[in-house]
């Protein structure tokens, strides 16, 4: 019970330690002051949180349950920042041109918000576009290959071959190829995708358990029936894990592929600031992409746990 | 009355991985009557399952042809169902909708839909149609698998060693089951097992195999009224003579039953 409640009001503990820190403790004059406490101010509002769902977890059962599983754990979080922030603002025990303060970082989403947002509005197209085009011809490739065993035969060197060369190492014949570096940042993203789609759609195909289609053959079905009915839905685990790493493959190589010639974007947003060595900015594009990247698998998750929710019992992720 | 089974000097061989070849069937001839229930015997590697494979389609014979009401068996088809040792539902369909799948896969379903509800019923499973297999038990699961095998109104069906999974008790339901549903759907089955007891329980007629080569040993018809008690004079007579043959068949080999 004593434990129960540590672990619930850790969060709030942490937030208030935080907080007096930063006010207490002056800032190293080695560090340019941001214009504002930023930082502060989040702490200021994280606390808000804890203690609103702190209250909320009388009342509410469902908030009392996940207060205590997660309290601990965002005390550690807020924790390692107050960490960071005594190492970088208040001691300036490493270069401060590499570790500015946490102010300025977080500052950079208020004084910045319009040009990332348009960053984030660009990424996302290209994203979209790259993994739509990628995710529609890797699995296609997969279905051809998990069925024909013609075209696994020469389609199969081909995949190995291209597949884990990285594909932004493509970047200066594609730029060439393409009429416009979008066109090419599109293509790489896409070849990202196609591989591990490809590989694991076709993979999870051949897994599946012949008398899968036995069963199918001895109830009268076509072919083309034991390809949709019997043949993808039983390889959709696996192509589901094969969506999962071209997600993350994605943005690394979509980080890179917004470098050639792109005018916006996350990856532009942050080559550009590194170039200027404003790393506040750096990390808090940097921030922003570790969000976004989360954001996705999550929703892919959510969208698996409705397709595949047969599989709850059966196999476990 | 339709499921007359001719089966015309039918060979099987299967090379090994050393490059050995194994005949699985030597020139097998049989005649299975319309609407009998026969079970095929014999220690394991006879032959038995390859044969039920042959008629079903799944493994075409090398030479030799089988024939169902005249038609050669060229291709597995819906009117040879097929009950497999496990249950094999798919486990992203509910059980509704395993049963429903050739129905759909042929393109019947609309006019079908009452046989769905019906062959649901018959195998005891109302009330479970939107479970998932991994739901229920692995007896409950192979009661759906044979719906899915019957609903399509197969001419034959081929149960190979479907209740070999399932416990004693449930095993005995299952034979009383399967057996209601062989004489109210008047159909012809071919079983293969491994217990001497459930086929002379179930069979009309009783087809010893011997294995390598791989050849029918005899057969033996059941002339016992229905419904069977095990533990009759008569149904242990024929349990002895069986097992007899069988070890003798099995000459070399350690007998796999036990008195």
């Amino acid at each position: 019970m004593v434990i129960k409640q540590i672990k619930k009001v850790s969060a709030i503990l942490s937030a208030l330690l935080a907080i007096q820190v930063h006010i207490r403790m002056p800032n190293s004059p080695l560090q340019p002051e941001a214009s504002k406490p930023y930082f502060l101010y989040l702490l200021y509002a994280a606390l808000a949180v804890f203690v609103v769902s702190y209250l909320l977890s009388f009342f509410v059962k469902p908030v009392d349950k996940k207060l205590e599983s997660t309290g601990p754990l965002l005390a550690g979080g807020v924790l390692l920042l107050n960490i960071v922030n005594i190492v970088c603002s208040k001691l300036a025990l490493l270069p401060v041109l590499f570790f500015p303060s946490l102010d300025r970082v977080f500052g950079v989403y208020v004084n910045d918000w319009e040009l990332l947002l348009k960053c984030i509005g660009s990424s996302g197209k290209l994203l979209l576009i790259g993994f739509s085009i990628g995710a529609v011809i890797g699995f296609g490739t997969g279905i051809l290959v998990g069925f024909n065993k013609k075209a696994a035969y020469w389609f199969n060197p081909f995949v190995k071959i291209i597949g884990p060369i990285p594909a932004t190492s493509w970047s200066p014949l594609v730029l060439s190829l393409f009429a416009t570096s979008y066109q090419a940042a599109v293509f790489m993203i896409a070849l990202s995708v196609w591989f591990p789609i490809t590989v694991m759609t076709s993979n999870g195909i051949a897994n599946v358990q012949q008398t899968y289609f036995e069963v199918a053959d001895t109830l009268g079905a076509g072919k083309f029936w034991k390809i949709f009915r019997v043949g993808i839905p039983a390889a959709l685990p696996s192509v589901f894990l094969g969506f999962f790493y071209a997600t993350t493959g994605s943005f690394v190589t979509l980080v890179t592929a917004e470098m050639f010639g792109c005018k916006l974007g996350i990856g532009w947003y942050l080559n550009w600031q590194k170039s200027m060595m404003l790393y506040a900015n750096v990390y808090a594009g940097l921030i922003l992409l570790a969000v976004l990247c989360n954001l996705i698998i999550t929703l892919l998750f959510k969208v698996k746990d409705r397709l595949l929710n047969w599989q709850k019992g059966v196999i476990k992720w | 009355m339709v499921g007359h089974i001719k089966i015309d000097k039918v060979s099987k061989s299967f090379t090994n991985p050393d490059g050995s070849v194994v005949k699985a069937l030597n020139e097998v001839e049989l005649d299975i009557k319309p609407g009998s229930f026969v079970s095929l015997i014999g220690p394991s590697g006879c032959g038995k399952t390859t044969l039920l494979r042959a008629i079903s389609g799944l493994a075409l014979a090398d030479g030799g042809d089988v024939y169902v009401d005249e038609e050669k068996v060229t291709a597995p088809g819906h009117e040879r169902g097929f009950a497999f040792q496990q249950a094999n539902l798919y486990p992203w369909l509910n059980i509704e909708k395993n049963i429903a799948f050739g129905l759909k896969a042929r393109g019947i379903y609309k006019t079908h839909k009452e046989d769905v509800k019906e062959y649901i019923e018959m195998v005891g499973l109302k009330g479970f149609e939107k479970s998932y297999p991994h739901q229920l038990s692995g007896g409950m699961n192979q009661r759906a698998s044979l719906a899915r095998a019957l609903v399509g109104h197969p001419k034959v069906l081929l149960l190979d060693e479907p209740l070999g999974a399932l416990d004693a008790f449930t095993r005995m339901n299952m034979q009383d089951e399967i057996i209601r549903i062989w004489k109210e759907q008047q159909m012809t089955m071919v079983m293969v097992t491994h217990d001497v007891d459930e086929a002379v329980y179930m069979s009309d007629q009783v087809i010893i195999m011997t294995p390598r080569p791989a050849k029918i040993e005899q057969v033996i018809d059941i002339e016992l009224g229905r419904p069977r008690a095990r533990g009759n004079i008569d149904f242990i007579k024929y349990r002895t003579r069986i097992l007899e043959i069988l070890n003798y068949a099995g000459e070399n080999h350690e007998p796999e039953y036990y008195l």
